[in-house]
């Protein structure tokens, strides 16, 4: 009886490693097919190709074997998710000249195409306490180096770049707003209904292609949006909308690797400019590491009250009449 | 002493009555009105909730902690009292592990609701990241609800095989019915053998089970920085949470069924009384942690802390955290403490404040907390500085909890609710009905 079920149980075995074992090389099998089915888009025709290898030595390919990648036809060099190679954006916002304009909240809006309630640059009225100064601080995604909103996100729809960048993928975002919940700067902002772009704005997207790298363009329903840093700009050698856009030079915008920022008028020394004028960067004791700094609100030329004109407690996107 | 043929009378399951069949048809359009609104959520977006970005979880993430933490009555009745030894446990253990079962089942689709884009779902196994709590969740869900179907099922066999044979002459339909679901069970040693491996099995899995799962649950807050969340006391407090709230499910359902089905005999004074004691105990651990969450933050009190327990103790929201702190915490405490508390009146009215108080109780930890963010709230429309339900919301959240009692009212309606072999083996009494039919 024992050695009965022993006998069976090894046939049993026997036929289940072989039924895998042809399975696992029938998968094999298929899978080359069909990369060979692919790549035979065109007949061999004979022609090799020079090809460099990563580590430079040349080899020749035939032609018929070369396919194009297309994510690498696009006018961006790099991997979106990976960023620009050796380069780390930084921004320096100088908290003395913040008269609260609104000019960078409202080319946000713009060049963003927000449509809905709460914009992702947004300058707030701050006290520390009853008794010290109140000023004009503008908020936007800190582009943490340590971004607690990239830690939660469960299917790596906001991602964060070597080049210091935390880009959200509108594309793969379920909307199931931990990111939101993590982050201690609230600067994500959802979209709860349809964007309605088009009819809002005008806004043609029929040939359009989606980036990370300008986020709003297009916003989707669902799903989470906030400020990009604007390399949509730097692929245009320009600086970020806001930057622009502010009358009062408040935003500096840069390179940490080269130790420059620059606000459009000066070009500043970024290790100096921080030393100088006590930089410092908003809650950082969290541990976030943002890649914004802040220079303290001393010796301004402007009153607070000024700003006040401005002052919208309720509203930040302008809405169209 | 019962016969053998007066106990399968007794336990055997029974049609609807007319009020059974009225609760049912209100269950059914209660689900189907939130079926509607959630079907227009999905066209429309969560623009037809109150949620804003600020109060961007709601009821329903408050709605899936609470089926999370009833969940967790499965593994106290059946694993604990059964690693403890607590015989008194034979008559309550099948409604326990009906309980669970339906809660895991509308935790896993009340999570999803509050998905923005449910289309989306597959991306959560396709580009999962091990590192969000939320994968977490998506690993343990579904290993709860397999084990906790387990739990219900593997205790079963000998009973669906006793009504395998109790049908074939009355309703041969259904008879075919608890065949196919008995699985040839015929109760001889070699099945006998295995069914109790693993039953054992799955008892003693479903606690670590249970634990990990509370566990995540309050990962899924306490992983944040967000002040009220930012807690190393979390976990426990969920724990000791779901026990009261999972306890107070149960002698709910409990009531109700041995009142409705006439079971005086076999749930009996002395099982209430024992629930009883096990819902202080339950109360009393909750109380501890709920002090460590809300009082020691007073003592260093930090600015934030001071600010969130403001709003909660004399704030916006003081109203439901007393409600919840003394409906469904103090007065239970006390009123369980005296042997006359615990008899099934007042224990069941007592148990519906618990669990009452269990889902205010989940919104108080969901939603005061995110209202108070690091940097004022600016520049937003005024609304979205408080947060209250929307009608879809309510509809939605309605819906779920009617489905949930709905798939314990359908469980109730064809499975023995109190176990039929094992009260007949605990009474020395013999089950001859199991290989061929005597009646009739």
């Amino acid at each position: 009886m024992k050695k009965d079920q022993s006998a069976s149980r090894r046939r049993f075995l026997n036929k289940g490693l072989r039924a895998g074992i042809i399975t696992v090389l029938g998968g094999i099998g298929l899978g080359k097919l069909t990369t060979k089915l692919i790549a035979a888009n065109k007949h061999s025709d004979g022609n090799s190709v020079e090809l460099m290898t990563t580590d430079g030595r040349l080899i020749a390919v035939d032609s018929s074997e070369v396919m194009d990648m297309p994510d690498h036809l696009s006018a961006t060099s790099y991997n979106v998710r990976e960023g620009m190679p050796n380069r780390k954006f930084v921004m320096v916002v100088d908290l003395a000249k913040c008269k609260n304009a609104l000019n960078c909240q409202q080319s946000c809006n713009k060049h963003h195409y927000i449509t809905g309630d709460n914009a992702w640059l947004k300058i707030y009225d701050m006290q520390e306490s009853r008794d010290t100064a109140q000023y004009w601080m503008p908020m936007m995604c800190q582009h943490c180096d340590k971004p607690a909103c990239v830690t939660v996100c469960p299917v790596d729809a906001t991602f964060k770049r070597r080049d210091g960048l935390v880009l959200i993928d509108n594309e793969r975002c379920i909307g199931c707003r931990f990111c939101m919940a993590a982050c201690p700067y609230s600067t994500r902002v959802f979209n709860w209904g349809d964007p309605g772009q088009e009819v809002t704005l005008n806004m043609d997207l029929t040939d359009h292609h989606y980036s990370p790298e300008h986020a709003g363009l297009p916003s989707q329903m669902g799903t989470v949006d906030k400020c990009d840093f604007c390399p949509h700009q730097v692929d245009k050698g320009e600086l970020p909308h806001c930057v622009t856009a502010c009358p009062n030079g408040v935003f500096y915008y840069g390179d940490k690797y080269e130790d420059t920022v620059t606000n459009g008028d000066e070009t500043l020394r970024l290790s100096k400019l921080l030393e100088d004028k006590s930089g410092y960067r908003f809650l950082e004791g969290l541990g976030t590491e943002p890649s914004v700094y802040y220079l303290p609100p001393v010796d301004r030329l402007v009153d607070f009250e000024d700003g006040m004109e401005y002052y919208k407690p309720y509203e930040s996107v302008e809405k169209p009449e | 002493m019962k016969t053998s043929s007066q106990l399968i009378q007794d336990l055997v399951p029974r049609k609807y009555s007319i009020r059974g069949k009225l609760w049912v048809i209100t269950l059914v359009s209660i689900s189907v009105a939130g079926i509607i609104a959630y079907i227009d959520q999905v066209i429309q977006g969560q623009k037809v909730t109150n949620m804003n970005d600020y109060a961007l979880w709601g009821i329903y993430i408050s709605n899936f902690v609470f089926f999370v933490a009833t969940s967790f009555v499965g593994a106290t009745t059946v694993a604990i009292l059964r690693l403890t030894k607590n015989e008194w446990r034979t008559p309550l253990v099948r409604l326990a592990s009906i309980i669970a079962l339906a809660s895991i089942i509308m935790a896993g689709i009340t999570i999803t609701i509050d998905m923005a884009r449910p289309d989306r779902i597959l991306n959560l196994f396709v580009h999962a990241r091990l590192q969000s709590p939320i994968t977490w969740d998506i690993i343990i869900i579904p290993s709860f609800i397999v084990a906790s179907f387990l739990l219900l099922y593997f205790p079963l066999l000998p009973d669906l095989a006793i009504l395998k044979n109790y049908y074939r002459k009355r309703s041969p339909r259904l008879s075919k019915f608890y065949s196919r679901l008995s699985w040839n069970w015929n109760g001889n040693e070699r099945q006998r053998a295995i069914q109790g491996r693993s039953v054992r099995l799955i008892a003693i899995a479903i606690l670590p089970l249970g634990l990990i799962l509370q566990t995540i649950d309050a990962w899924l807050f306490s992983t944040t920085y967000r002040v009220g969340w930012d807690s190393t006391n979390f976990a426990p407090y969920f724990i000791s949470g779901a026990m009261v709230a999972g306890l107070g499910g149960l002698i709910c359902v409990i009531y109700i069924v041995r009142r409705y089905r006439h079971l005086e005999d076999y749930i009996t004074l002395k099982h209430f009384d024992r629930m009883g004691k096990l819902l202080v105990l339950a109360l009393l651990t909750y109380g501890y942690f709920n002090i460590n969450e809300y009082v020691v933050p007073l003592f260093t009190a930090k600015k934030g802390e001071v600010e969130h327990l403001n709003m909660l103790f004399k704030g916006d929201y003081s109203g439901l955290f007393w409600f919840v702190t003394i409906a469904g915490l103090l007065i239970p405490i006390i009123v369980l403490a005296f042997k006359k508390g615990r008899k099934p009146l007042p224990m069941f009215i007592i148990a519906l404040l618990v669990v009452v108080g269990s889902w205010w109780k989940r919104y108080v930890i969901v939603t005061p907390t995110l209202l108070h963010p690091f940097i004022p709230i600016q520049g937003v429309p005024e609304e979205w500085h408080h947060y209250s339900p929307s009608l879809h919301e309510w509809l939605i959240t309605f819906a779920t909890l009617a489905m949930a009692l709905l798939i314990i009212t359908i469980l109730v309606r064809y499975l023995p609710v109190i176990p039929i072999q094992r009260t007949a083996e605990e009474a020395g009494v013999e089950i001859q009905s199991v290989n061929e039919n005597q009646e009739s």
